[in-house]
């Protein structure tokens, strides 16, 4: 990561707080809307930053990944079948349920994986075949096993789609605990501590996903793990000359990639909402590669990428409570499809390269040939 | 590897070139409806009370016939577009996007132009006109990422899925906005109903199969002929085999990626124009989802080639058109059909699975078919 890509996203990211900030003004005081849009952007830039992830550990061991999409759609799935069957079936109380749900998820994507590591490395399918073949099976699978199992007239809950155990708790961190007291009576300083108090109250997944972040830095490019796993994706001959085993590595990572692409999955239906429908994951694996690609295969390159399309989410979300004060020349605002658009151009403009070219491992997408 | 990109050696007689051809494709077939058939077992239904529906829904009628050719029509456009593109090393996922673009501008030619003009317009012009609108519609939106991939090197993979996106927001807003329905009573996103002057004639009254079909047929010619038989051809497939040696032998390879993808999307389009002036007369939002991923599976079921791409189409269709029945019969639902299409390209993809169930030793075709995020 370079600084000219930092000041790009840093820019990209104040351009679209700015925006709700100008026109929510009339509202609320600039911090509360800075800060609930900060707040807003960490936690749905949660399945990125983890997709992301996901990317970094499949494509820097040389396995090109464009099945993250299946892969959180699939585990969103399951995560949530398993927390339903634990809660109605099994009759577990709701913390265990939603957390075998948010494990079985993680499971869930792994096994995706490993079908994806099937073909690419065992039988050296073209990986990005094998992305597109995990893709599409998700989609019928969970279409399929969706219908089947909940709305079938056979089906185990005979028709009737049973409520879920519900979602992982906000874990409330203490700041303005902590620090109203230094306050004293003054109300705005409340405002502004009880308001920053809120970027921190974030789910379990949200904070590990950051926690991730950082470990998977750590990992790649301070462990003897980390520097196998980059010299099978730079260059597997060399790396097989020196006695790493090139194929266990693959799978290895392939594997762990698949367990962070569940652990987004999770992220849908076990802490953002209590529910799964069909293709909800509405192209957010792909909107992952992006971050990882202009995160130049890097963790905390993806997560500051992962950022920005989260930051762009985020307006879109908070700008519907200014609807009615948008004003008339800034009218396209009140569309969201049109704001909608923002992520996925952002993606293009990125790839072209415009903002730095970015270089990807350089055995990755090749099968390796003994 | 350079042997086996030969495809096969010129003793062998036509037949037996085109059965081995389609060998994988049938035993993966084969093996995807065996599985299909336990995952049937294992939910309890009966698969061959599914089959027989699948099958008698498929091509049970006459009217089963022309249902079945209506699904197939967009199938077979959107699978050529996904295999000419593939034959230019190029990956197409964005053919939903660009068939669905092409629809919204054919319908808006179709609705809108007269009014625009103040008057009737008459068919022979009208009807092409929208069609021809549509098709450019695909080919500029396939275009685009032809361009970036030509010019930037942005991945067409990513490009294609993010111009998908792009078009169904945008036309999510044209069709609960600017190009609503303005009937009183309506309250679904779709564009009116064209002009009967931008419609294409019935072929058979009360059956809803369309000329849109025969066109495909034509089309899927017209592509084997253009890649097999013309020096565009020759260029892409070069392109697609190897951009540098193509390079050296003096083909402007930028310009074959962006008109590679321009054809692609234009068939694309052409495949949402025929939808509108054959069938639907009118676009309508989300009925053009699913097309995408469902022409990758029949261009790789297809292995690319247009004749290969038409069975494949066919299969496919027949499978969406008979699940109803076999909904009908059994009550399974009819994701079944995904599930089942996606073992189907499972297998097609990973050949060496089946090679090694079926101890087959022949080598077939190997063909590019993408490359990564570098080329």
């Amino acid at each position: 990561m370079d600084w000219k890509r930092f000041g790009f996203i840093f820019l990209i990211i104040v351009v679209l707080f700015g925006v709700v900030v100008l026109v929510g003004q009339v509202k609320s005081p600039p911090i509360v809307i800075i800060t609930s849009m900060l707040a807003t952007t960490i936690a749905v830039a949660t399945p990125l930053t983890l997709g992301a992830l996901s990317g970094v550990f499949c494509e820097r061991a040389g396995v090109v990944n464009i099945g993250i999409e299946g892969m959180m759609l699939s585990s969103a799935f399951f995560g949530w079948l398993a927390a339903i069957y634990m809660f109605h079936i099994f009759n577990f109380g709701v913390g265990i349920s939603i957390t075998v749900g948010a494990l079985f998820a993680m499971v869930a994507g792994a096994l995706m994986a490993l079908l994806l590591a099937v073909l690419s490395i065992t039988y050296k399918v073209d990986q990005i075949i094998g992305g597109t073949v995990i893709n599409i099976l998700a989609v019928g699978l969970t279409g399929f096993l969706n219908r089947q199992l909940f709305f079938g007239s056979g089906s185990v809950f005979g028709g009737n789609v049973p409520n879920s155990p519900g979602v992982l708790p906000t874990i409330h961190i203490p700041i303005r605990e902590i620090f109203s007291p230094l306050c004293g009576d003054a109300a705005s300083c409340l405002q502004v501590v009880t308001s920053i108090n809120k970027v921190f109250d974030q789910k379990p997944i949200a904070i590990s996903a950051i926690l991730l972040v950082f470990i998977a830095h750590y990992v790649l490019f301070n462990t003897r793990w980390g520097l196998r796993t980059r010299a099978v994706g730079e260059h597997p001959k060399a790396a097989d000359t020196v006695g790493i085993n090139v194929i266990k590595m693959r799978y290895a990572n392939v594997l762990i990639g698949g367990a962070l692409a569940g652990l987004a999955g999770a992220y849908f239906t076990i802490e953002s909402v209590p529910s799964f429908e069909p293709l909800l994951t509405n192209g957010r694996g792909f909107i992952s590669l992006a971050a990882m690609i202009f995160g130049n295969w890097t963790p905390i390159g993806s997560w500051t990428a992962a950022l920005v399309f989260g930051a762009s989410q985020a307006l879109n979300i908070n700008i519907q409570i200014f609807r009615d004060v948008i004003p008339p020349q800034w009218a396209f605002l009140q569309q969201s499809y049109v704001v909608g658009l923002i992520p996925y151009i952002l993606t293009m403009i990125i790839l072209t390269g415009i903002i730095g070219r970015t270089t990807p491992p350089a055995a990755d997408g090749v099968p390796y040939e003994k | 590897m350079q042997s086996q990109i030969q495809s096969s050696s010129p003793t062998k007689s036509l037949l037996r070139t085109v059965l081995d051809a389609m060998l994988i494709p049938f035993l993966a077939i084969l093996t995807a409806v065996v599985l299909g058939g336990i995952i049937i077992v294992l939910v309890r239904g009966n698969p061959f009370l599914a089959y027989a529906g699948l099958i008698q829904g498929s091509f049970g009628s006459a009217r089963a016939l022309s249902e079945t050719s209506v699904w197939a029509t967009p199938y077979i456009f959107a699978g050529l577009a996904v295999a000419l593109a593939f034959k230019g090393g190029l990956f197409n996922i964005g053919a939903e996007g660009q068939l669905a673009l092409g629809a919204v501008a054919t319908a808006l030619i179709g609705y809108a132009l007269p009014e625009w003009l103040g008057i009737d317009i008459p068919a022979i012009i009208h009807l092409p006109l929208a069609i021809i609108v549509g098709m450019a519609a695909g080919a500029f939106w396939a275009g685009i990422v032809g361009f970036l991939k030509a010019y930037t090197g942005g991945h067409e993979v990513i490009n294609t899925i993010m111009m998908n996106y792009i078009a169904l927001n945008s036309i999510s807003f044209l069709l609960n906005g600017p190009m609503k329905d303005r009937d009183p009573n309506n309250v679904i996103a779709r564009t009116p109903l064209i002009a009967e002057s931008a419609r294409m004639p019935v072929i058979f009254d009360g059956l809803r199969i369309h000329w849109g079909f025969v066109l495909a047929l034509l089309a899927a010619f017209l592509v084997w002929w253009m890649l097999s038989k013309s020096t565009l051809g020759f260029e892409i497939r070069t392109v697609g085999l190897n951009p540098d040696a193509a390079k050296y032998a003096g083909v402007n390879v930028k310009r074959i990626i962006i008109l590679t993808m321009a054809l692609s999307g234009m068939l694309a389009g052409l495949a949402g124009a025929l939808e509108v002036t054959g069938l639907n007369y009118r676009h309508e939002l989300g009925f053009s989802i699913g097309y995408g991923f469902d022409a990758i599976a029949i261009a790789l079921l297809g292995k690319s080639h247009p004749l290969g791409v038409v069975l494949a189409a066919i299969l496919f269709a027949a499978m969406r058109n008979g699940a109803t029945r076999m909904q009908f019969l059994t009550q399974l639902p009819v994701d079944l059909i995904s599930m089942l299409q996606a073992l189907i390209l499972l297998f097609v993809a990973a050949d060496a699975i089946i090679r090694y169930i079926y101890r087959i030793r022949v080598q077939s075709e190997r063909v590019v078919l993408t490359r990564g995020w570098g080329g």
